[in-house]
């Protein structure tokens, strides 16, 4: 019990951020018409390609020796950046749709 | 100062992923809602390149990243512009499968670090207390990062199959039981790696990676190809908890706050979307359809007779009505007949007929499909009525128009409790005066079951190719 206190006390910074995300998430999302659930979801799948910026790093501390790392980080950023990119371009398409007509 | 940038940039970051995700929920500044974040990614992912630093060290290997940048640039832009409209959902998928797969990809690169300099020896002799050594926690999170990436990846890429239909739906006796089999050896051998840290800790981790993608696979394998945009949701979430995961082992900020925001969000909309089915989640993930269709079959088809109306009778009717309503469906959008509909809907107002259209929230393959569909033919969006708004002017109505729409119109749905659509809200097309229903033929729609308005005495079937019906329909209008 007591291990698990000072954990959290450690990190306190991180579980603000994932309680406070958890509830904007979710107010976000508490009003959305039903035709905009699609790219909206698109959106949101763009977004968690934040992750290319965990993959930029593995790969920016790969030493120089160290293949594999080299090879996989190089992977991983390739598909961090499929993500963000054709995440964005995708939900852009779905929306470009929703011009309002002169 | 270099430091302090990089906070910036992160704080903006989650600040644009925040704003554009509300943005997004408004048809008005959607598009620039999703602007705003990409602009908040472009600032945080340049930042990490060029400002970040560990230990006084920044990041090297620029060669390496700016070309893989680039490649998957130009990869992402090129399958993102080129697919069609109705293949939108399944780009959605295999981009999340994308973005799962590099979480994953992420903790195998970490973990082999962690490796390097472990040895089981000193570890088992310092006791087993679980949170005091930082490796246990680090080792939990990239465990996570690692199974539901994995899961995510493997489920994404098996709901493209499906979406493009390269793939069908499978399902065999017992496979929830070893699903659930699968997930806990999986979780059990994780929690055994961080307890007892074995020799043969390598080849339990790739085992964990094996068992992880196998569950994405069976998770959906089961599931019909209607419920996919459920299921892409879900997963949708889960790799923003994947980032998430990122966030923690690297506390970064930024791929916390997004990974959370899509994992929350994510999930809310998932259940938003089961709302719209009037179908729990659970009953979505255990493949309902194929459950249920035992059952549609042992009630039967009561079926009857129809009626058939003639071109020229369809367009006599139109014409001479106050309003017209159209129910577009599925079969509309495979006949791409979207800019025939939208002149028909033209020619019939210059005749004066009041002509809307009903947009049931799950018509066609995913939320919102009609509605991009019709936007796409110049379909000015205040004539897409809501189901709710919808059903209040049916009974005003002289006729309705369906195109190839059909379980989103079946009475079954609010009549027939053996019915596995049975609690789907509908559109209450029969109060209106006339119904006429256009079909290739009568063959049943994607639930596989009997329509029972195709037989009610004030519907009548048009039937052919949506196409090339309006196109005659159209023609008779205008000769009137």
């Amino acid at each position: 019990m007591n291990q698990i206190l000072n954990w959290i006390a450690a990190h306190q910074e991180m579980a603000y951020i994932v309680i406070l995300m958890i509830f904007v998430g979710i107010e976000i999302i508490g009003k959305v018409p039903s035709v905009l659930h699609t790219p909206l979801m698109s959106g949101a799948n763009a977004i968690h390609g934040v992750v290319i910026i965990g993959a930029i790093i593995v790969m920016g501390q790969a030493e120089e020796g160290n293949a594999i790392a080299l090879v996989l980080g190089f992977l991983a950023v390739i598909l961090g950046t499929l993500n963000v990119v054709g995440g964005f371009v995708v939900t852009d398409r779905m929306l470009e749709m929703f011009k309002k007509k002169k | 100062m270099e430091l302090n940038l990089l906070v910036f940039c992160y704080l903006l970051g989650s600040v644009t992923f925040i704003v554009g995700l509300k943005m997004l929920s408004n048809p008005v500044s959607a598009r620039n809602g999703n602007l705003v974040a990409a602009a908040g990614m472009f600032v945080a992912i340049l930042g990490t390149i060029f400002l970040y630093e560990d230990e006084g060290k920044k990041l090297g290997n620029y060669g390496w990243i700016f070309s893989a940048l680039v490649i998957g640039t130009v990869i992402g832009t090129l399958m993102a512009k080129r697919v069609k409209m109705t293949a939108m959902p399944e780009m959605v998928s295999l981009f999340n499968g994308m973005g799962g797969a590099c979480a994953a990809l992420i903790s195998v690169i970490e973990f082999r670090h962690l490796m390097h300099g472990y040895d089981p020896a000193t570890y088992a002799s310092n006791g087993y207390s679980f949170f005091s050594s930082l490796d246990g926690t680090t080792m939990l999170i990239i465990f996570l990062g690692l199974i539901i990436g994995s899961v995510s990846f493997s489920g994404s890429m098996i709901a493209w199959g499906k979406l493009n239909g390269k793939i069908k739906d499978f399902a065999f006796k017992g496979q929830h039981i070893i699903n659930l089999v699968i997930l806990l050896l999986n979780v059990a051998i994780a929690a055994f790696i961080i307890i007892a840290r074995p020799e043969e800790t390598p080849l339990f981790f790739y085992a964990i990676i094996l068992l992880s993608i196998l569950y994405g696979v069976f998770f959906v394998l089961p599931i019909g190809g209607a419920d996919m945009p459920v299921v892409i949701s879900l997963l949708n979430s889960f790799t923003g908890v994947a980032a998430a995961c990122g966030g923690f082992l690297y506390d970064n900020k930024v791929m916390l706050t997004g990974g959370i925001l899509v994992g929350a969000a994510g999930t809310l909309l998932t259940m938003l979307m089961c709302k719209a089915m009037n179908r729990s989640l659970s009953n979505v993930l255990i493949g309902s359809f194929g459950g249920g269709n035992a059952a549609a079959g042992a009630a039967g088809p009561q079926g009857g007779t129809y009626k058939e109306i003639s071109l020229s009778d369809a367009a006599v009717v139109m014409s001479y009505a106050n309003k017209v309503m159209i129910v577009p469906g599925y079969g509309l959008a495979v006949a791409q007949a979207q800019h025939i509909c939208h002149e028909l809907e033209k020619t019939l107002e210059a005749k004066g007929v009041e002509v809307k259209y009903a947009i049931h929230p799950v018509a066609g393959r995913m939320p919102g499909h009609m509605n991009v569909l019709l936007a796409e033919a110049d379909v000015s969006y205040e004539k897409l009525l809501e189901m709710e708004l919808a059903n209040e002017e049916f009974k005003s109505t002289d006729v309705v128009l369906i195109l190839g729409a059909n379980d989103v119109v079946n009475p079954a749905a609010k009549s027939d409790p053996s019915s596995p659509i049975y609690g789907m809200p509908i559109l209450e097309v029969e109060q209106a005066k006339h119904v006429i229903v256009n079909k290739r033929s009568m063959k049943p729609g994607y639930a596989g079951i009997e329509n029972q308005l195709f037989f009610q005495p004030k519907t009548s079937m048009l039937f052919g190719d949506a196409k090339k019906a309006l196109q005659d329909l159209l023609a008779e209008v205008r000769s009137i």
